[in-house]
């Protein structure tokens, strides 16, 4: 817990300054995919900061897609085009939903939480495949975003969409890290291995647990919004169960040390992504699925201690 | 008063399809802890296998009646066959791991099930709707109404019995019960759990498959099919209490006539009927109808 | 005498047809500090439990400070400045001993912004370190708690407890899981730090040379009720006593 990055701005910088620097040298679509993946990485974030609170999120591409809608809803049907405005809306709508199912979901721990907000993840999907004005299972496309009644031209769009998602995911990064040094986040480790004995300590679990809920919803409607924008385009997959599978292995791989780590684990996955539909288009979920496996399987049990360690207290 | 009546019998015909698709799920959860993602691939399989047996046997020409009798055949083989597998071949080395964990390992075979059925059967739509049109149709209070959906209910209420039967009756079961009340002392006791488990997980898969061989003829078997089941599942034991067989049977009739009811007096909100029951159940008893207490010891 | 810290009136616990505690009526003065002895299922953890807020009495009341507490939640009641340790000691073991003890002035500022400050300060450190050296913990702060050896253990429970100077602390055999030539020294390690707090408190305890060494008023339960109380020497002579509690533990 406090042998981490956490309190480390300067590292953040510094982790700006090399995702800015290397932008330029990455040829355009590694750079893309790096751009995606450090949208995608900020659910993947939201993730690994409810694994700590013992809380496994089947469903948080929920938050994803209900930050990419928001995005895409207010641009494509209401005509505003302004990112900050958009990005705003993107982590309002996420929130709000956050906490309408925090206030529901955070009583729930383990095989029940897990499954729950699954479901919830997936009675949205069901409606958004079926919303034939939002273009069902095709989604929509988004027009282009301005910045204070300045819309970049094609040529100077792609680098700053680039450097406004690398700005924007570090700062997310640098607040998740004042929240985890807060009472809120370093409770969580708490409500994973003994609440009862949380409650005998004068806290509340449940709030700990809402606030964990909440927070990461922030999030992962941030990391929707952006790559709503980057890739100006949304679809129902962004809540399907495919997307918010790969953010838990991801979350679970990225253990809970860093904050940055779930964003650089959500690269990897992308780019073993993008080659397996290259080779293998229809089998791409199999081989996450094998994948998945063999590392549950073969890995040693250490790495799975986040939710294995409270069968064994 | 026509509409009532359709009410009632879409409602028990939803309910009787849902318990089939459910309680295999809850089956699984409550003698092994494990919350079988997978159990939505096992129905697509069931509708697939349907679909093509019932294919090659309509183009050999043979008498209608024994499509029901091959329809029974396929999915017992297809239930077994496929059940084994995934328990002897997968499963079984993650006995006693976090249920959460195990959440992830069911969710990863779902992924490579889903992907295997679009290998073997590609991405178009299969129709066998010639079952469903057998039986025509039988008037009820004024209502026309499909035997085929009429034999679903009774097939639904007959496997209940039987599991029920099994789990209280037979010797097998009874130490099936055993071992979900208490598995050390089980062991300790000479039962082996290990074949206990591999029962458990094929009849489970079993029930799940059966589910999609009987609704192939009522739709078109297409990829994804599965999704939508393995969700509609979980609002049911949601509902029911997750692990608990009474449970699966009561909320399948909750969800039923939930749906039911709104598909005849609110269409629009077909899809909220079912979920908006699992909220309100849940507002009210967090872990469902029938769950089983269990409160941490200090 | 001053007006006691709490007060407890014909407290009753049944689960369905066993009565756990009956007619448990006790009245503790600040700053005292109480033995309470009995049998296993004489109803000592179930009194602790009630009050503690883990069960919810069938009948009875629990005043605190004046205050009725019957029946609030473990939060409340510890909120409300009771804390208890544990038999089978409640710790954090993923956790380092000073995490424990973080966690606990984290929880203790819980409703008082203590969620939204930072928690990590450089103070809060200071003060868990130094709460661990009164506690006799102090070179231990940075090993994970599930390495420990009970005694730690449960001298880490306890150190949670004091936590936020609570007026009334209860102690669920602290002894317990102790080998019994060190338990006294135990003890004193514990019961220093908390009666340099001025806390009031109660333990519950089988050894008779520890409850005689610690307690100055005693209080013997016996199927459920409250057989004798008073000061330890008298509790622990009286015939009664000695037939049901003292024999009951040896036999």
């Amino acid at each position: 817990m406090m042998k981490t990055d956490f309190r480390r701005e300067p590292l953040y910088i510094a982790i700006l300054a090399v995702l800015l620097i290397v932008g330029f040298f990455l040829p355009s679509w590694l750079r893309f995919l790096l751009q995606t993946a450090l949208a995608g990485g900020l659910v993947a974030l939201g993730v690994a900061l409810q694994m700590r609170a013992g809380l496994v999120n089947f469903g948080q591409g929920l938050y994803y897609a209900l930050g990419g809608y928001a995005v895409g809803m207010l641009a494509a049907q209401a005509g505003i085009t302004d990112i900050f405005i958009l990005l705003i809306a993107a982590v309002l709508v996420s929130t709000v939903a956050g906490i309408v199912l925090g206030l529901l979901l955070s009583r729930y721990r383990e095989i029940f939480y897990a499954m729950l907000s699954l479901a919830v993840s997936m009675i949205l999907y069901g409606l958004l495949v079926k919303a034939a004005w939002l273009g069902s299972t095709d989604g929509f496309n988004i027009p282009p975003v301005s910045y204070l009644g300045w819309t970049p031209d094609r040529a100077v769009r792609p680098d700053i969409y680039y450097v406004t998602t690398a700005v924007l995911t570090v700062i997310a990064c640098l607040a998740t890290a004042r929240y985890l040094t807060s009472g809120a986040g370093m409770l969580c480790e708490a409500v994973a291995e003994n609440e009862i004995r949380l409650e005998y300590l004068g806290a509340s679990p449940r709030k700990v647990a809402f606030i964990v809920i909440v927070v990461a919803s922030a999030l992962s409607g941030l990391g929707g919004g952006l790559l709503a924008m980057s890739t100006g385009h949304v679809d129902p997959l962004m809540t399907n169960w495919t997307t918010s599978g790969g953010f838990v292995f991801v979350a679970l791989l990225a253990g809970r040390g860093s904050t940055i780590a779930p964003v650089i684990g959500f690269f990897l996955l992308e780019l073993v992504r993008t080659y397996a539909l290259d080779l293998a288009p229809n089998a791409w979920q199999m081989i996450l699925g094998l994948v998945m496996l063999a590392v549950i399987l073969l890995l040693p049990e250490g790495l799975w201690s986040l939710i294995e360690r409270r069968r064994k207290a | 008063m026509l509409k009532f009546t359709a009410i009632m019998l879409d409602g028990m015909n939803y309910a009787a399809w849902l318990f089939l698709v459910a309680v295999g799920l809850t089956l699984i959860y409550g003698v092994m802890r494990i919350l079988n993602i997978a159990h939505g691939a096992f129905y697509a399989i069931g509708a697939y296998v349907c679909a093509s047996a019932l294919g090659v046997f309509y183009a050999a020409g043979l008498p209608g009646a024994l499509a029901f009798a091959v329809m029974g055949v396929v999915a017992l083989i297809a239930g077994v066959i496929v059940g084994l597998v995934v328990e002897r071949g997968v499963l079984r080395f993650l006995y006693g791991r976090d249920e959460v964990l195990m959440v992830l390992v069911t969710y990863a075979l779902f992924l490579i099930l889903e992907d295997a059925v679009k290998l073997i059967w590609g991405v178009e739509s299969y129709f066998v709707y010639q079952p469903y049109a057998y039986f025509g149709f039988v008037e009820i209070g004024g209502l026309p109404y499909q035997v085929y959906d009429l034999m679903i209910v009774a097939l639904a209420i007959v496997m209940g019995i039987a599991l029920w039967f099994w789990l209280e009756r037979s010797r097998m079961g009874r130490m099936t019960t055993a071992v979900v009340a208490d598995r050390e002392i089980s062991a300790a006791m000479g039962i082996n759990v290990t074949r206990i488990f591999a029962t458990t997980f094929a009849i489970g898969t079993v029930f799940a498959v059966i589910g999609g061989v009987v609704t192939a003829p009522k739709i078109a078997v297409t990829p994804g099919i599965g999704v939508e089941v393995i969700i509609l599942a979980f609002a049911v034991v949601v509902i029911g209490g997750l692990g608990s067989i009474p449970g699966a049977a009561i909320g399948a009739i909750f969800a039923g006539y939930a749906r039911a009811m709104s598909v005849h007096l609110a269409p629009a909100y077909e899809l909220f009927a079912i979920y908006a029951v699992m909220a309100v159940v849940l507002a009210i008893r967090p872990h469902g109808l029938f769950a089983r207490a269990s409160g941490r010891k200090i | 005498m001053s007006d006691p810290i709490l007060v407890t009136e014909n407290l009753e616990k049944r689960f369905g047809g066993v009565v756990a505690a009956s007619e448990i009526s006790l009245s503790l003065y600040p700053g005292e500090t109480l033995a309470v002895i009995g049998s296993n299922g004489a109803g000592k953890t179930t009194f602790v439990n009630m009050v503690t807020g883990y069960l919810k009495p069938s009948s009875g009341t629990i005043r605190f400070r004046g205050r009725d507490i019957t029946g609030s939640s473990p939060r409340k009641t510890a909120q409300a400045g009771i804390r208890r340790s544990f038999q089978i000691s409640q710790i954090f073991p993923q956790l380092t001993v000073l995490e424990n003890v973080m966690i606990a002035e984290i929880a203790a500022a819980d409703g008082k912004g203590g969620l939204r400050r930072a928690a990590l300060t450089d103070a809060r450190m200071q003060t868990g370190r130094a709460v661990l050296d009164r506690f006799g913990l102090g070179q231990h702060s940075d090993t994970a708690v599930g390495t420990l050896p009970q005694g730690i253990k449960k001298q880490l429970d306890i150190a949670m407890a004091a936590i936020n100077d609570p007026a009334l602390i209860l102690l669920d055999e602290p002894t317990s899981g102790v080998s019994s030539d060190e338990k006294i020294e135990m003890m004193e390690r514990v019961i220093a730090p908390l009666k340099a707090d001025d806390a009031t408190l109660l333990f519950i305890e089988h050894d008779m040379d520890i409850v005689t060494r610690f307690a100055e008023r005693t209080v013997a339960f016996y199927e459920g009720k409250i057989l004798a109380d008073g000061p330890t020497r008298e509790v622990l002579s009286e015939d009664d006593v000695r037939k049901y509690v003292i024999g009951g533990v040896h036999a």
